[in-house]
């Protein structure tokens, strides 16, 4: 009798447990109908179109304008140029850290560069603020510090850390007997990184590499507070940006309650989502094929 | 063949390369670290921390902040710990590692990569909108509970991984279902790694912006909330206010500064803390 009870329970508990585990997905599934409720009531008053290609970001005009390019140019532009930064520096301290450094600086340094991760990202972009800006300022002589290349520094700040933890796991995982046998046959080091370790790694350099990348499209506060917030198509480096998070982290405390501004920016918030979400698609496929690096792949 | 000279040059070159790529980092974070700690240590005293913004918050503390960011922080952990951890339980314990595993896990990873403004967009539209919770500590721990999950859901797997299997079996064997084997041998031994993830969780949830500047922080409250349904002032919020709305930008400097200092000590301090304890458990194990 007890027996069939306690069994019954385990169902039960068994039951509880799948809805619970199913919260991710619920929650998941509910941004994106919120994005999508709250954001496609803009295409009754622009076509989708005019709305990803227009050069006019005028939402608080008269004859309001909802052209987003200028602020995917944004966000293209700080996302590329901070990746140039951060995927050198990222992979190299990786390699550092995997292969020539001693274990017990690894065992130092490795925390140390995945704090930077945990670092509050207003107080990184308050750093840009009050010490890169002016420092740029004077370095380049220019109008404002607050421009797209300070915003690149400090999203490569905040990348390096991603890239460095998850390439370094993928290089240091590297089975111990491909690297001794390409050192036995008389390579250095150095060419046993670059012709052996390097390309039995690359899958999980690169799901480290979109990972990195996917956090720096996302990322708020830093390019809220120091890309320069012109929603204009860059010209150079040094223009001030208004990249998508920062355009929505700006306007969405002064606009009403569901007027075409609002949607507007839901939609921003839903190209946003969309753009993550295949970075991420194609990191965990990166990553799938990472689980079959082993001496069979080369 | 190239001469070993040239190789042993090549090698040497790669490795000055590579030991400058991560002298930059931790030179960056070094400066970094500097900055915000000599300037904000001048503004830091025992009134700045408990006393209330004055004169339109020119001058006096940020008590209000500091409550807020504890309130909010805890709130979050309070949404996020029992889904992450019973969600982890399913994955770990339950499932059989079919579509539908496969699905859930599918759907924390891009949890994970849903950007924090999102988050923010996602927790108007839903908690203080749709909800009616209006702009409140409970809209904004709900907003944040779920920006933290995927990152509870990774450390309690890990914990509940770690745990020997023998454990199981062993239990199992005795006669005990499976529940009773979860809760009275897998969880006991899987606690102290969950509270790893719940510390870290707490961190990130005081240290993040932008999914409460919609949902729960406000320029200025004159009071310590007393109800879920209260606004409040947060730590990360106020920096950002400060350091751009006001009009005062200048002359509150020191007061961007210390709140800065604040903030890192309290994000840090958690992480320093969560690294303690599972130093701690690694040598218990």
């Amino acid at each position: 009798m007890s027996f069939i009870s306690s069994q019954k329970k385990d169902l039960f508990v068994h039951g509880v447990f799948l809805i619970v585990g199913a919260s991710g997905i619920i929650i998941l599934t509910l941004i994106f109908l919120f994005l999508i409720l709250e954001g496609l009531p803009i295409f009754d008053v622009v076509s989708v179109r005019d709305f990803v290609l227009g050069k006019e970001w005028y939402p608080t005009d008269i004859n309001p304008d909802y052209g987003i390019l200028p602020l995917i140019a944004g966000s293209a532009g700080v996302v590329a140029l901070s990746s140039a930064m951060a995927i050198p520096l990222g992979v190299f301290s990786a390699i550092y850290l995997a292969e020539i450094a001693h274990p017990k600086t690894r065992a130092v340094i490795k925390p140390i560069v995945e704090l930077i991760e945990g670092l509050p990202t207003v107080v990184i972009g308050f750093f840009g603020m009050v010490v890169v800006a002016p420092l740029l300022q004077e370095l380049f002589d220019l109008g404002t510090g607050l421009n797209m290349f300070n915003a690149s520094i400090m999203l490569a700040f905040m990348a390096v850390p991603t890239i460095t933890s998850i390439s370094e796991d993928a290089i240091y995982s590297v089975p111990r007997h491909m690297k001794e046998g390409s050192m036995a046959l008389g390579a250095t080091h150095w060419e046993t990184i670059a012709r052996v370790i390097i390309p039995a790694s690359l899958a999980g350099i690169s799901t480290a590499v979109v990972l990195g990348i996917a956090r720096a499209i996302g990322e708020t506060m830093v390019v809220l507070m120091v890309a320069g917030g012109a929603a204009m198509v860059p010209e150079s480096i040094f223009d001030p940006v208004r990249p998508m998070p920062a355009n929505i982290a700006a306007e969405m405390g002064n606009v009403p309650f569901r007027s075409d501004h609002y949607h507007a920016l839901f939609a921003i918030g839903l190209v946003l989502f969309v753009f993550t979400f295949l970075f991420n698609l194609l990191a965990s496929y990166l990553s799938e094929r990472h689980k079959q690096v082993g001496a069979a792949t080369l | 063949m190239r001469s070993n000279f040239v190789r042993r040059r090549n090698q040497f070159i790669a490795f000055s390369i590579f030991r400058m790529a991560i002298f930059a980092n931790v030179l960056a974070l070094a400066v970094f670290l500097g900055f915000i700690a000599i300037n904000g240590a001048s503004a830091i005293s025992w009134e700045f921390l408990t006393e209330y913004p004055r004169r339109s918050m020119t001058e006096g503390g940020i008590w209000p902040c500091i409550v807020g960011t504890v309130y909010i922080s805890l709130g979050s952990i309070l949404v996020a710990f029992p889904l992450g951890v019973g969600t982890a339980i399913y994955l770990n314990e339950f499932s059989g590692g079919g579509r539908w595993t496969r699905l859930i896990r599918m759907g924390i990873i891009n949890l994970a990569g849903v950007p924090s403004v999102v988050y923010g967009l996602f927790g108007l539209a839903f908690f203080v909108l749709y909800l009616n919770m209006g702009v409140s500590l409970l809209a904004g721990s709900l907003t944040l509970g779920a920006f933290i999950l995927p990152l509870i859901i990774g450390s309690a797997e890990e914990a509940l991984r770690n745990v020997p299997q023998s454990y199981r079996e062993a239990s199992l064997a005795l006669g005990a279902t499976k529940w009773q084997t979860i809760y009275k041998m897998v969880l006991p031994a899987a606690l102290p790694g969950m509270l790893t993830g719940m510390i870290l969780g707490v961190s990130r949830a005081a240290g993040e912006t932008a999914p409460i500047m919609f949902t729960a922080a406000v320029f200025y409250t004159g009071k310590i909330p007393t109800s879920i349904f209260d606004e409040i002032m947060a730590m990360p919020y106020h920096i950002y206010v400060l350091a751009t709305a006001g009009t005062h930008i200048d002359q509150t400097r020191h007061l961007q500064y210390g709140t800065a200092l604040t903030l890192m000590f309290l994000v840090l301090g958690l992480n320093l803390a969560a690294i303690i304890v599972r130093n701690r458990l690694q040598k218990r194990l």
